[in-house]
């Protein structure tokens, strides 16, 4: 194993290295697809409106059986939270805080799969296509990319100005951005729409980073977790350790739940509340 | 950790799903719930309804039932004075039976005793005039002394 298996950090920047359409060298670069990204997050994202839509194609008015009660549980509380943070029309709103919720919850979870699993039968399929499986990069957590989670909030950014303009029109909106927070005077207009500017791009970038850092972080984890056990070696030191790996691994996954549930409920509250702001006027 | 084009995938992808959810998942769910509650609603309603009309009914049969207990002593008594007033009638014609017949008995008593004291003056004017007759040895005309004879009848 030590003779030819990776070491730490080659092991690490394996795991932390997407399957992409071309190689990426600038931090930015418009040409590039992530495709383990996307077919995760396409793949989860239908399998939970696949879901979803069994359960509503079923739904009576009479006794639901266990599987229509949980999406009733699931959907009376999205609809409960919509309801107090967004005051309007929700007939969108509210199911989009239920896709997110779901969605997100989905992808996330996917860290709760064995680290190694997907990557290594990804590996033997891409060795069988007869490419190097060294390179067969495959990362199986959609949130844990910066890409998939800043993509859903500037969703939720471009909401955000629909329903500015939609509700208080564009006139509207536009004295809002340039009389609040300081009020209305020309010597404040440029102050106003400059903190305006701030918390936009603030909000924007913290829902989508918050997602990100926690998922990066929980997927670098068990990562580490896993370099923990796999430094055993037949000695018995290196046995405690994978001892060690073991139980940190099971307290970790039991903790990610939390964290997996937590961060999909977070997305999916900020989402209605900066929806619900920009219903309301200042 | 680098940006690039699947932000914006993942935006269009996040837009689609959640369109696909308003369109298809959330209403079927939401009317079955609100059906649902209104059933509840109308179940609940029902039930106090029938309670209510249960209460309506008890009182009721227990307004008949007293009713008819009233009337049953209403009746009782009424038969009870009936037979008292029998009772006392009948009473009251057992006396006057009784009254009438000690009467009738008393007048014939008396009218019989009269008849033997007539009968009784009778024979004695007829002995007196056969004792005077034998006393006087001389025959006395009974027509030429009848009111003679009749006077003394009275006196006797």
């Amino acid at each position: 194993m030590a003779a030819q298996g990776p070491n730490a950090s080659e092991y690490i920047v394996h795991h932390l290295t997407h399957l992409k359409s071309a190689t990426q060298t600038a931090l930015v670069d418009w040409s590039v697809f992530h495709l383990d990204t996307l077919f995760w997050s396409i793949t989860l994202g239908l399998l939970a409106i696949l879901i979803l839509a069994k359960a509503a194609a079923k739904a009576t008015s009479g006794v639901p059986g266990r599987f229509q009660a949980a999406v009733e549980i699931l959907v009376e509380m999205v609809e409960s939270q919509s309801k107090s943070i967004v005051h309007g029309d929700r007939s969108f709103i509210a199911p989009l805080a239920l896709t997110v919720f779901v969605w997100i919850f989905f992808m996330n979870a996917m860290d709760l799969l064995p680290l190694d699993l997907v990557p290594n039968i990804w590996a033997a399929i891409f060795g069988a296509a007869g490419h190097d499986p060294h390179h067969a990069y495959m990362r199986v957590v959609p949130t844990a990319d910066l890409n998939a989670t800043l993509g859903m909030s500037l969703g939720v950014l471009i909401l955000c100005l629909y329903y500015s303009v939609k509700i208080k029109g564009f006139g509207g909106w536009m004295h809002e951005l340039f009389t609040a927070p300081f009020g209305s005077h020309p010597v404040l207009y440029p102050i106003n729409f400059a903190m305006q500017l701030i918390e936009f791009v603030a909000k924007t970038v913290s829902h989508g980073m918050r997602l990100f850092g926690n998922m990066y972080a929980g997927e670098l984890i068990f990562m580490l977790i896993a370099l923990m056990g796999a430094a055993w070696a037949g000695t018995a030191g290196s046995g405690l350790l994978w001892i060690g790996g073991v139980l940190a691994g099971a307290i970790w996954a039991i903790f990610h739940i939390l964290i997996i549930t937590l961060q999909a409920f977070i997305f999916m509250m900020l989402t209605l509340v900066y929806i619900g702001q920009a219903h309301e006027s200042h | 950790m680098n940006l690039n084009a699947t932000l914006f995938a993942q935006l269009v992808v996040f837009l689609i799903l959640a369109w696909f959810t308003m369109k298809f998942v959330w209403p079927p769910i939401m009317k079955a719930l609100d059906e649902r509650a209104s059933k509840i609603a109308d179940g609940l309603a029902a039930a106090d309804k029938a309670k209510t009309d249960l209460a309506h009914a008890e009182k009721k049969a227990g307004d008949e039932l007293r009713k008819a207990r009233e009337s049953a002593a209403e009746f009782r008594s009424g038969a009870e004075r009936q037979v008292a007033q029998l009772i006392e009638e009948a009473r009251a014609e057992g006396a006057r039976i009784v009254a009438a017949a000690r009467e009738a008995a008393e007048t014939e008593a008396a009218s019989a005793s009269q008849r033997a004291k007539e009968a009784l003056r009778e024979q004695v004017a007829t002995l007196a005039v056969a004792g005077a007759e034998r006393i006087l040895r001389k025959e006395i005309n009974a027509q030429a002394h009848a009111e003679l004879l009749t006077q003394l009848k009275s006196e006797l």
